[in-house]
């Protein structure tokens, strides 16, 4: 890391979030005097300009790429028209310990006599609750689903490498060129098409504006500064800025800058879910790396100061403050930009060059909270490639975390894609399956699977509320065998699956009609060649989403009950009643079906296989659906922090789970069922039929020792290798802290899992000695310096 | 079918020989080294292990023994030595595995099925079975039946022995084995006896015929402190190892001296009688890997 990057680095990394209510002024001022006067699309393209043209330009010291969403570094816009925050959360946002957005007085006054009178009853979150039925609320309440886009636009997408091909001029005489075929005498939705091509044309002009008004920024900042070294870049970054997004690139330089651009404009048009991601990065950008250097450009260090300042640019920008259930289910800083490394290319060759490993290295040494990087590993992947990243992996950052990249274009091919645009789409957020560029895949939100059969123990009635929110399955204690259990789960689930897809077709066609995103529209094919938004069916596939959460838990609490109430005489009544008190009195029992449990994780068969019909169960409720925008509905399977959230509304459990505590995170098994060590968990989620899946998500704990040494990473990239030889998605490791140790020391149970290296062996951590346990400590604390 | 008694079987094991290993571990050992990293495989038979932490005094187990050997008192159960059979009932009707059985009995078959859970684990990373202990060789009948069971599928099979064994039984599972993983305690014959019990000279000699006989051996080194980590003994082992023009070793591996063992002492109830049980510094064992391979050694630094 040179100065400049350090000093960068350094700044994002003390900057404090602070909300800037600038974008919510622009954007209320100008829907109070246009509204109405112009289609939806049109006015949405409007009030976007109106921010490129008003919004302030930032360009700090030391910087070579250029761009804030807000108007300083950290200072994040709120979106009104998605989420208009009250007075109360504006102040619990100034006040709260984690995730805090500093918030001025006046913030909250101009909030409370401006903002909040407009947008109330007219933003989308309120126009989303104004339409919920009764039962969809119930089940809303009781935590038996979330609602992605209650308060955030649909997202979740990656752009492929068109940017990089074509300015926006020639974007815009594409659309011209597609207005003039429009055939009014024959297609009913000409004039539809008419107004969503005319917001796409202006959005286009808009983020031509905003570079302009960085170029002239930077112009007059070069003629002020006396420094000679600084006025170069400054006139080189005006160059620059006048020349991308309205022109393709020619070099690295202006391709960083292009995509930089086109990132904020998605970001500043719409909130939309995990911001917006350059997808595949290093195959973008490759070309122009290369030509760089072979020109004498630019040299490897000058490219890798570039890059670095890219990633810092990720870093300054914190996720929009969330609110309510959507803050609990994702409660981060972070936004879920996930950078694609490695993988394949459009004809399915070995996509890894230099530029990977550059990349790799900027992200071991700029090691911020943003953004994410995952490795996309296929079977043509370079081992060195693999364990370059694994060496990354054992520094304990937690990424880059490592995705098979030919399930993931196997999962996409199933869903019926062309296989050159699943090679070229990848994963975005935390595990998510789309074709980069080419698709809009709504998440709609998470699925309390373990809560769903609670119900199923309580004949559809939430023992939290003792409100009737499902339907009545019967009692469980006339329940003659398993298979009477199993049906009243699947028959609780498909209610909650009907309930929540009847209001997502709902939301979805809510967000069709008052928030078209024409800017995001115009980097997504083929939003342009169908003349529709991308919030309208308009790109070349639409893929909904349904997350199920906690199937580990799920598995876990069936097979105890199946093993000890069907098959070993407890009585159900017993059962439920140690499971009303949350076992108080009851802690053998409690004891005995944690530890007595064939358990998802261990590749046993008697858990594996309940784990297989759950997972069955869900897709054939969930996969096949038509959405509204001509797509269908699929299964994903990733949690993010929302089986937290998911836990405190489900009591006890038959696995002797706690109430309140978490369920099981993604994919993986519950927190310490899995005691056979990771080939086992490995075994266990290759009896997944993942492929059917948006996706799946197995975290796995080790210790810094378990990956000593080149054995360590070699066995490492043997795990992950025989893994995805299973058929396995994703898997991610986490090298544990000090911290995450002594919580171990205070609450075991939850810990069984965790490996550690002891010396010629390894062991559990848990079933190690106390004053071993604390040498260990010291050991990792060392290793960690 | 021919039984044997296994105390434990551990997967992903990595630092058992190539590759990602399942590591088998049999009970009963001829050897006491006084710094055991298994104390609890010592003996040759099976016993109940009683963790009174974990115990619930949730009576479970006085109910399930057949033989009414336990009782429960304050501090925990205490068992009645002589009416106690070890069946192991008691351990299953623990919900809390504050007792647990030390020592299983397994078929080979079942041993196989279990083994080849992780086959496809064993085929990425060139890895396979490791048949560890305890000594393996103590139950040569089980282990040789094992070891051709699991040559018939073509796993690849290691033993880490201590070399403590009948010459007539050690080259017959030589004949079965791809790699022996080889402990040598100490050279001096006085102190080998002493701290682990057994000759010195037996093992060296079978250390002889196996790679006479063309074994692929790994020789490994404790680096125990006041024992076997002196600059002297190094060298004389190194001198020992190296001086073979045809036959040779093909690694040694330096394992450094953990106080892990001693932690696994006092949970097991097992005397501790190593006196210096200070680790061994990293940089100890790194220049003491240096001298041997000036010595033209192939050394690895840990399992």
């Amino acid at each position: 890391m040179n100065d400049r990057v350090a000093r960068l680095r350094r700044r994002s990394f003390e900057a404090t979030p602070t909300l800037s209510t600038e974008r919510a002024e622009i954007v209320t001022r100008f829907y109070r005097e246009n509204e109405g006067r112009y289609p939806v699309p049109v006015l949405r393209a409007l009030a976007f300009r109106e921010l490129c043209e008003r919004k302030t330009i930032w360009i700090g010291e030391d910087e070579l790429i250029v761009g804030e969403r807000g108007p300083a570094p950290k200072a994040v816009p709120t979106y009104p028209e998605l989420t208009c925050h009250s007075v109360e959360d504006l102040s619990t946002l100034d006040r709260r310990e984690r995730t805090r957005y500093a918030t001025s007085d006046e913030a909250m006054e101009l909030y409370e006599r401006d903002i909040i009178p407009y947008w109330s009853g007219r933003s989308m979150r309120d126009r989303v609750f104004a339409r919920a039925p009764q039962r969809w609320l119930d089940a809303y309440e009781a935590g038996i689903f979330t609602e992605f886009m209650e308060q955030r636009a649909p997202g979740h997408t990656a752009l492929d490498g068109e940017i990089y091909r074509h300015g926006l001029l020639e974007t815009k005489k594409r659309i011209r060129v597609r207005s003039a075929r429009l055939d009014y005498l024959n297609d009913p939705d000409a004039t539809r098409k008419a107004e969503a091509l005319q917001a796409m044309d202006v959005a286009c002009d808009a983020a031509i504006v905003f570079a302009r008004r960085h170029a002239e920024l930077a112009a007059k900042m070069a003629q002020e500064t006396k420094d000679p070294v600084r006025r170069r870049e400054l006139r080189r970054i005006a160059q620059v800025c006048r020349r991308v997004p309205a022109h393709p690139p020619s070099n690295l330089w202006e391709a960083i800058q292009t995509y930089w651009f086109v990132h904020l404009g998605t970001v500043t048009e719409l909130n939309g879910w995990d911001a917006m991601n350059p997808g595949h990065l290093d195959q973008h950008l490759r070309s122009f790396y290369e030509r760089d250097l072979a020109n004498g450009t630019l040299d490897r260090e000058g490219a890798k100061e570039l890059l670095s300042c890219l990633w810092i640019k990720f870093n300054n920008h914190p996720a929009p403050p969330k609110v309510g259930v959507t803050a609990e289910e994702s409660g981060t800083y972070n936004d879920f930009t996930n950078i694609n490394l490695g993988g394949l290319d459009r004809d399915g060759a070995d996509a890894v060059s230099d530029l990977s490993y550059l990349l790799l290295e900027v992200m071991d040494e700029v090691r911020l909270l943003q953004p994410q990087a995952n490795v996309q590993v296929s079977m043509r992947t370079p081992d060195r490639f693999l364990k370059a990243a694994c060496r990354v992996i054992r520094k304990g950052l937690g990424y880059p975390s490592i995705f098979n990249a030919d399930e993931v274009v196997a999962e996409q091919v199933w869903a019926g894609k062309k296989v050159e645009d699943a090679r070229e789409g990848g994963t975005s957020g935390c595990i998510e399956t789309g074709a980069f560029g080419k698709e809009a895949y709504f998440l709609t939100g998470y699925l309390n699977t373990p809560k769903i059969l609670e119900l199923a123990l309580h004949d559809g009635v939430d023992p939290a509320s003792g409100k009737r929110i499902g339907p009545a399955t019967g009692d469980p204690r006339t329940f003659a065998s398993f298979e009477d259990l199993y049906a009243a789960f699947e028959a609780q689930l498909r209610w909650f699956v009907d309930v929540k897809v009847q209001m997502n077709q709902v939301v979805e066609s809510l967000y069709a009609r008052w928030v078209p995103a024409p800017f995001l529209s115009v980097v997504i094919r083929d939003c342009v060649e169908n003349a529709r938004d991308y919030n309208d069916g308009g790109a070349r596939y639409n893929t909904s989403y349904i997350q199920c959460c906690g199937i580990g838990t799920t598995t876990d609490a069936l097979s105890a009950v199946r093993t000890h109430v069907f098959d070993a005489g407890l009585k159900m009544a017993v059962l439920l009643r140690a499971l009303a008190d949350d076992f108080r009195g009851e802690e053998s029992l409690r004891q005995l079906l944690l530890n007595r449990t064939p358990k998802f994780g261990n590749d046993d068969d008697r858990a594996d296989d309940i784990m297989r019909r759950i997972y069955d169960s869900l897709f054939r409720t969930i996969d096949g659906r038509p959405n509204t925008r001509g797509g269908h509905y699929h299964l994903n399977m990733l949690s993010t922090t929302c089986h937290v959230y998911f836990g405190t509304r489900v009591g006890a459990t038959p696995d002797g789970r706690r109430a309140r505590m978490p369920i099981s995170d993604g994919t993986s098994p519950s927190q310490g069922a899995d005691r056979r060590g990771p080939t086992a968990v490995c075994k266990s989620l290759g009896k997944m039929d993942q492929v059917k899946s948006g996706g799946t998500l197995l975290n796995q704990r080790f210790l810094p020792q378990v990956l000593e040494g080149d054995t360590g990473i070699d066995r490492l990239a043997d795990l992950v290798r025989t893994y995805f030889r299973l058929g396995g998605h994703h898997i991610q490791f986490n090298v544990v802290d000090t911290e995450t140790l002594r919580d171990a020391q205070r609450r075991p149970e939850e810990y069984r899992d965790l490996l550690v290296r002891v010396a010629g062996y390894s062991d559990y951590f848990v079933d190690i000695g106390r004053d071993l346990q604390e040498e260990i400590i010291a050991r990792t604390a060392q290793a960690s310096m | 079918m021919r039984r044997g008694l296994i105390f434990d079987i551990r997967r992903y094991s990595v630092h058992d020989g190539p590759g990602i290993r399942t590591t088998v571990f049999f009970k009963g050992c001829p050897l006491s080294c006084w710094w055991c990293h298994n104390p609890e495989s010592q003996g040759r038979a099976p016993f109940i292990h009683y963790d009174s932490e974990r115990c619930l005094r949730c009576g479970s187990c006085v109910e399930a023994c057949a033989e009414s050997a336990l009782s429960m008192t304050p501090a925990g159960v205490v068992v009645d030595g002589s009416r106690c059979k070890v069946d192991g009932a008691c351990a299953q009707a623990c919900p809390s595995e504050a007792r647990q059985l030390v020592g299983e009995t397994w078929t080979v078959e079942e041993l196989l099925v279990e083994i080849e859970r992780d086959q496809i684990f064993h085929d990425q990373s060139g890895g396979g079975v490791t048949f560890s202990g305890g000594e393996p060789l103590l139950q040569w009948g089980f282990l040789l039946e094992s070891l051709r069971a699991c040559g018939r599928v073509g796993i690849h099979r290691t033993v880490d022995t201590t070399g403590f064994a009948s010459p007539r039984v050690l080259m017959q599972v030589a004949e079965e084995t791809d790699l022996f993983l080889y402990d040598l305690k100490t050279l001096d014959p006085v102190l080998h006896r002493r701290a682990t019990g057994v000759p010195l000279r037996p093992i060296l000699e079978n250390l002889e015929r196996l790679l006479e006989g063309g074994a692929r051996v790994h020789v490994r080194l404790p680096l125990i402190p006041g024992i076997s980590d002196g600059d002297e003994h190094i060298e004389r082992a190194g001198v020992l190892l190296a001086g073979r023009s045809d036959h040779s070793v093909e690694a040694v591996h330096l394992l450094p001296f953990h106080r892990a063992a001693r932690d696994k002492h006092q949970r097991f109830g097992v005397p501790w009688r190593l006196k210096d049980d200070r680790p061994i510094p990293p940089e100890r064992a790194l220049a003491l890997g240096e001298r041997l391979r000036e010595l033209g050694l192939n050394v690895i630094i840990g399992g």
